[in-house]
């Protein structure tokens, strides 16, 4: 099986980035690729979404870490990764050599983080563009968190776009916990973005009944899973409708071809398959073949065509 | 030299592979069941020591995240895989309930084997509840090699002991305890391996934390190494969701929080700081960039 085998044009794009298909693995969800070669031709997905990396190698939070909660999932890792230079002296070669195109998510608590970690990517071989993860529930204020604040995004957001490969097209990562996502939408995308990632995960807690404690070492988590899905295809379609240009990331719950196709109709011209991973390592590869087939049987040819659809 | 008995669990052998098997037998083994799974490739592959993960619920489930179950045995000519499901959860309890000519979509073999030692070494192996199951295969290969092996299974009863009959089928002494005396001898399985140890060039543990910490400890205190399986909360198992991880010593003598899937769940005894589980340590790799800092 191929990405190419099906009646329907799949391809699509990130901002200029041509993409030979429309599903990606989320951040956070498929870590740096490598454990899901077993179980996916890994080169037949759109990219690679890594894990968020920062400037420094980050070790995440004590446990639990995670709590399964109805239809998804609780988790408080803490961006637990190699660093910026473990990610090009390792992960990143590692999918370069296979064809396996990357788009690296970068992490960080200053806006200089963002900015020099843009710096390091330039020009990198396979890194196709940056997604920007100014939404990490799992920091220690709400005040590090970017996305809740138009101001404080579009600082990050231009800050990047300033220091980052100009090929390479950068997108904004939104956190659906805010009053209006449109208002920061529109502010990142005015600040550079190339492109939106919608959505990260909603932050919530969970109490053990018998311990009479929160699970998370955390104390709060972000819920991820089909459990938000309605909440990101909302976002998804509150900000297509507004900026009808902005290319999409679509995420938030896609365990199916049919959820994918939800948020293409919303207004996403890409998606990323997370936590559904957990549950189905071949998920995404599953998730393009149904999308296509869905696709075919209600008559588009190209997923181009079905992008934004419910709006017209 | 180091000052560690073990060296970190090499990567096994096989990548997994994921596929829907067909239970071919449901067996009540006191509070547990055993399934018999028709998976070849899972047979074929697996060595003692790995785990499978199991989608729990059917299509329409609302628990999305795997259940990891030690491997209590293969056959591989007639490539069937076993498990010993203990019911304690929502996932759990619905595997339990399997019946034979059902199916199960799973992923394996997963996680690093346990490592072997020179052949003919004495081994002592302990299992506390149904974690005795990973450590039957472990038991035959071993005296395939040319090891006595000892055999020690521990639970708070004896409905709750596990894979007696099959170590006693291999190992050359089985002692069993329960703390409730109601099989064997009264007490901790602690009571059988401080007599055992002595005698061993090895251990191996698999059961509950605080049972593992007490067999690597009195390994290590005897001069003996020991390797442990340990069973951490795992969303994927196959080292993608990084909710697993525990705080334990690399061949480099630098402490990292370590995926218990892919990097475990087999770890040398002495390399788990189970003091630490479940905190931070300001030794960890990359705890400065959370904060933490050097008292």
């Amino acid at each position: 099986m191929t990405a190419l085998d099906t009646a329907v044009d799949m391809t699509t794009a990130l901002g200029s980035v041509p993409l030979v298909g429309p599903v990606l693995t989320a951040s956070g969800c498929s870590a740096f690729g490598q454990e899901l070669e077993p179980f996916v031709d890994l080169t037949t997905l759109g990219a690679v979404v890594t894990k968020s990396v920062q400037l420094r190698p980050r070790s995440g939070r004590p446990t639990p870490r995670m709590a399964e909660t109805p239809s998804g999932m609780l988790n408080s890792i803490g961006l637990q990764g190699p660093g910026i230079d473990g990610l090009l002296a390792g992960e990143l070669p590692w999918l370069a050599e296979r064809g396996v195109p990357a788009f690296v998510s970068i992490a960080g608590t200053r806006v200089e983080d963002f900015a020099e970690l843009a710096t390091r990517l330039r020009g990198v071989p396979g890194v196709l563009g940056l997604e920007v993860n100014i939404s990490c529930p799992n920091v220690e204020s709400r005040g590090e968190v970017f996305a809740c604040d138009p101001v404080a995004a579009s600082d990050v957001v231009a800050a990047v776009r300033a220091a980052a490969d100009p090929a390479q097209p950068i997108y904004a990562k939104l956190s659906p916990d805010v009053t209006d996502i449109v208002p920061v939408a529109r502010a990142v995308t005015g600040a550079g973005a190339d492109g939106l990632s919608m959505i990260n995960t909603l932050l919530g807690l969970v109490i053990d009944p018998d311990t009479m404690r929160p699970v998370l070492g955390g104390v709060t988590g972000g819920l991820s899973g089909p459990a938000v899905r309605p909440v990101a295809v909302r976002c998804v379609w509150q900000v297509h409708q507004a900026l009808p240009e902005v290319p999409i990331l679509g995420m938030g719950g896609i365990r199916s071809g049919l959820d994918a196709l939800q948020f293409v109709l919303a207004g996403a011209s890409a998606v990323s398959v997370g936590t559904a991973v957990f549950s189905d390592p071949s998920a995404t590869a599953r998730v393009h073949t149904e999308l296509a087939g869905a696709l075919a049987a209600r008559g588009f040819s190209s997923l181009r065509e079905a992008v934004g659809y419910a709006h017209r | 030299m180091s000052p560690y008995l073990t060296a970190p669990a090499p990567r096994a052998d096989h990548p997994p592979v994921q596929r829907e098997a067909e239970v071919l037998a449901a067996r009540p083994v006191g509070a547990y069941v055993e399934l018999t799974l028709a998976a070849p490739e899972v047979a074929g592959r697996a060595q003692p020591g790995q785990f499978v993960a199991f989608a729990v619920g059917g299509p329409m489930t609302a628990n999305l995240l795997r259940r990891s179950i030690a491997i209590a045995g293969t056959d591989g000519a007639a490539g069937t895989a076993t498990v010993v499901v203990a019911p304690h959860g929502p996932g759990s309890t619905w595997l339990a309930q399997r019946r034979p000519g059902d199916t199960v979509d799973v992923v394996g073999p997963l996680g690093r084997p346990f490592p072997l030692p020179e052949p003919g070494t004495t081994a002592l192996l302990v299992g506390g509840g149904y974690g005795a199951a990973a450590l039957v295969g472990l038991a035959a290969l071993l005296r395939s090699r040319g090891s006595r092996v000892l055999a020690v299974t521990g639970a708070a009863d004896a409905a709750r002991l596990c894979s007696v009959e099959e170590l006693g089928e291999t190992a050359d002494v089985v002692a069993v305890t329960t703390d409730d005396g109601s099989a064997g001898r009264a007490g901790r399985v602690t009571v059988a391996v401080a007599e055992l140890i002595g005698g061993s060039g090895i251990a191996y543990a698999c059961g509950p934390m605080p049972m593992l910490r007490a067999v690597a400890d009195a390994a290590t205190a005897a001069g003996v190494p020991s390797y442990v399986a340990v069973e951490e909360s795992m969303a994927c198992g196959i080292g993608v969701c990084m909710t697993c991880v525990l705080p334990v010593v690399g061949a480099d003598g630098l402490t990292r929080f370590s995926r218990s899937c892919t990097e475990g769940p087999v770890f040398g005894g002495d390399r788990v700081r189970f003091a630490d589980v479940g905190s931070l340590p300001w030794d960890v790799v990359g705890a400065d960039a959370m904060g933490v800092v050097r008292p």
